[in-house]
């Protein structure tokens, strides 16, 4: 490599990560959403993060302190067995980011691979993936989860991964919509007539303008994990460690919810799973815009 | 030439709908039959092991029980079951026996369609109204703030959304007397002392015991009728025929109703007939949480007692609930919209 092109290089590099920086600026403050979205999941995660240390879960039940309302002991009062709630809720997101995050990255990669696959091979292929993805859309996914539970253990791993390949479909044909119409892009065809190789074409001429898209369905698929995966612990279905929907669950069974002193163990867990969705949506929202100057006001 | 395309579009997707149905049919038979430690071996089984009966007389009992003739080769066993689901005959519930799952599933679905549909109509029209105002009054203070809640609300997943109101209705005491509602006597689908039929006892206390069900359905669907509307409605606003209409000298109001309103609405009703397919799949929580006698509790129900044939007939008539709704959401804007037709037509 000589100088001329090493220079070059640089001022190309670090001009690209100008932009980088300058997207992530624009995402995280060009509106209030936006804004208030990457605020509240930074605070989930430094939460998550810290929470083992500073705020530990009572491992014995205290029968003298059952289902006290808040004090300054207690910061949200206590559960049935007398555990303090607050350090339930401070390590109750990580289970469920953590899957999230599982579902999310598995479904995506099943997602982009497939569309891009289909969209770029076209014909007879592509219209069978195309009906499948239809009918398979069709089939409500609750429900079905709940029809798998009988004849299926679950347990949190096989249902994040489960979730992330009954996910496939409504990716798949968003993703390949948008490589279709980045394939009649001219710089993507001038790198057909070129006679340049498939993979080169996928991995450096349209993966890299999938980036925005994928960040948007990344944070929408985490949402729509996070739903699935809450619910069906709510339903009992999914077996109980520690996490938010958990306590829902327990808050539910233990009848919390008709003595209005303890309330918050049932109102508190509600709220951060709202919290965390909603960060997630607006997040989504805001990349949005960044990606797709064309929805800017 | 015209009717020529409409016919084919029509057969085009009844052909899908048909085949979307089958391919559900399919899975279903094949996890109960073919799936290692299906349910009828392991009724089998269970049958041969703890009541000490021969493999025939095991094999005869399940056969009966799933009516499947287990004798018969697995294509054959196949094919008749596909017949009784084209009857629509799922045989009987394994819970309660002698009851057909039909008649269980004809009992319970109403309730479903009732508040399920109820929650979708009122949401439409108060979704769809704001979301009009909303594109027309885009400078005023109140636009953003109206928009962000509809935003957050249609974020929050529905059954936190019954949390709330069960506990704002149900539980908080407002200002020191009773809750609102006195839930513990709302759970069901009516009250013992009222006869079923059209008298207005009944019709009062079934909308009372489907009160929350159906504020959850509105709520949780607003927010999205909300933005939606107004984003349509934004994009007619501009439209060359609404500016000429405006030239013209044509009343404002007359511009709202029978210009933006109608053409804004056009793609969005599609959307209407799509829901209401999906939220009856997602009711299953919703009536969960009030302890209302739908669909959704049914299929709870029979899955943690392991009542396959109900559980099968449930998810089907769910699928096919969707199936037709998205069939005649298609079908809807295709006539009402010449250009989805001719661009499907070649």
């Amino acid at each position: 490599m000589d100088q001329h092109e090493q220079v070059f290089q640089t001022i190309s590099q670090s001009s690209k990560w100008k932009k980088i920086l300058h997207q992530v600026r624009y995402a995280i403050f060009h509106d209030v959403s936006g804004f208030l979205g990457f605020l509240i999941l930074s605070v989930i995660l430094i939460l998550t993060l810290i929470a083992p240390v500073v705020f530990p879960l009572d491992t014995v039940s205290n029968v003298g302190a059952i289902l006290q309302p808040p004090s300054s002991q207690h910061l949200l009062g206590t559960d049935h067995l007398g555990r303090d709630i607050w350090a339930q809720i401070a390590n109750g997101g990580k289970d469920l980011l953590i899957m999230a995050i599982i579902t999310a990255t598995l479904g995506i990669f099943l997602g982009v691979m497939l569309g891009a696959f289909s969209a770029i091979v076209g014909g007879k292929l592509d219209e069978v993936l195309l009906l499948l993805a239809d009918v398979w859309l069709s089939i409500p996914r609750l429900p079905l989860l709940v029809v798998l539970s009988a004849f299926i253990t679950l347990n949190s791993m096989i249902f994040a991964v489960l979730l992330a390949i009954l996910s496939w479909a409504g990716l798949y044909r968003t993703i390949r919509s948008e490589v279709l119409s980045l394939k009649e892009r001219a710089f993507i065809e001038v790198s057909f007539m070129q006679n340049l190789s498939t993979s080169h074409i996928v991995f450096k001429e349209i993966a890299p303008n999938l980036i925005g898209f994928i960040a948007i369905n990344y944070t929408l698929l985490m949402k729509a994990a996070i739903y699935a995966q809450v619910g069906l612990v709510f339903l009992g279905i999914l077996p109980l460690e520690q996490n938010w929907g958990v306590m829902i669950n327990q808050a539910w069974t233990q009848g919390v919810i008709y003595s209005p002193d303890s309330i918050l163990y049932i109102l508190a867990p509600t709220i951060m799973i709202c919290l965390l969705i909603v960060s997630l949506v607006w997040i989504g929202k805001s990349l949005e815009d960044v990606f797709n100057p064309s929805l800017r006001k | 030439m015209k009717i020529n395309n409409t016919v084919l579009f029509i057969i085009k997707r009844l052909l899908k709908m048909l085949f979307t149905i089958w391919v559900v049919t399919t899975i279903i038979f094949f996890l109960i039959r073919l799936m290692p430690s299906n349910p009828v071996d392991r009724y089998v089984e269970e049958q041969m092991v703890q009541y000490g009966l021969s493999a025939e007389e095991a094999r005869a009992k399940a056969s009966f029980l799933f009516s499947m003739d287990l004798d018969k080769s697995m294509l054959e066993q196949y094919i008749t079951y596909l017949g009784q689901v084209i009857r629509l005959d799922f045989g009987d519930s394994l819970l309660s026996p002698g009851v057909p799952v039909m008649a269980i599933i004809a009992e319970r679905l109403p309730w479903t369609l009732f508040t399920v549909g109820f929650g979708l109509l009122l949401s439409f029209i108060i979704g769809i109204s704001a979301g009009a105002i909303l594109a027309y009054r885009r400078d005023k203070w109140y636009e953003p703030v109206v928009s962000g809640i509809a935003s957050f609300l249609s974020s929050i997943p529905d059954f936190l959304i019954a949390i709330f109101l069960l506990i704002l209705f149900g539980v908080v005491a407002w200002g020191g007397g009773n809750p609102i509602l006195p839930i513990e006597l709302l759970r069901g689908n009516y009250s013992m002392d009222v006869t079923p039929g059209f008298n207005f006892a009944f019709i009062k206390d079934a909308i009372m015991h489907g009160f929350l069900p159906i504020m959850t359905y509105t709520v949780s669907q607003v927010g999205i009728w909300v933005l939606l509307m107004k984003g349509s409605t934004i994009s007619t606003l501009s439209a060359d025929y609404v500016t000429l209409a405006k030239v013209r000298g044509i009343k404002p109001r007359r511009i709202l109703s029978a210009y933006v309103g109608r053409n804004a609405l056009l793609p969005i009703s599609t959307e209407f007939a799509m829901r209401l397919g999906f939220i009856i799949g997602g009711s299953l929580i919703i009536e969960q949480l009030f302890v209302y006698q739908g669909i959704g509790l049914e299929l709870l129900k029979a899955t943690s007692g392991q009542d396959y044939p109900l559980m099968q007939g449930i998810f089907l008539i769910m699928t096919i609930a969707i199936v037709i709704s998205s069939f005649l959401a298609e079908i809807f804007y295709a006539v009402l919209d010449p250009r989805i037709k001719a661009k499907e037509g070649n």
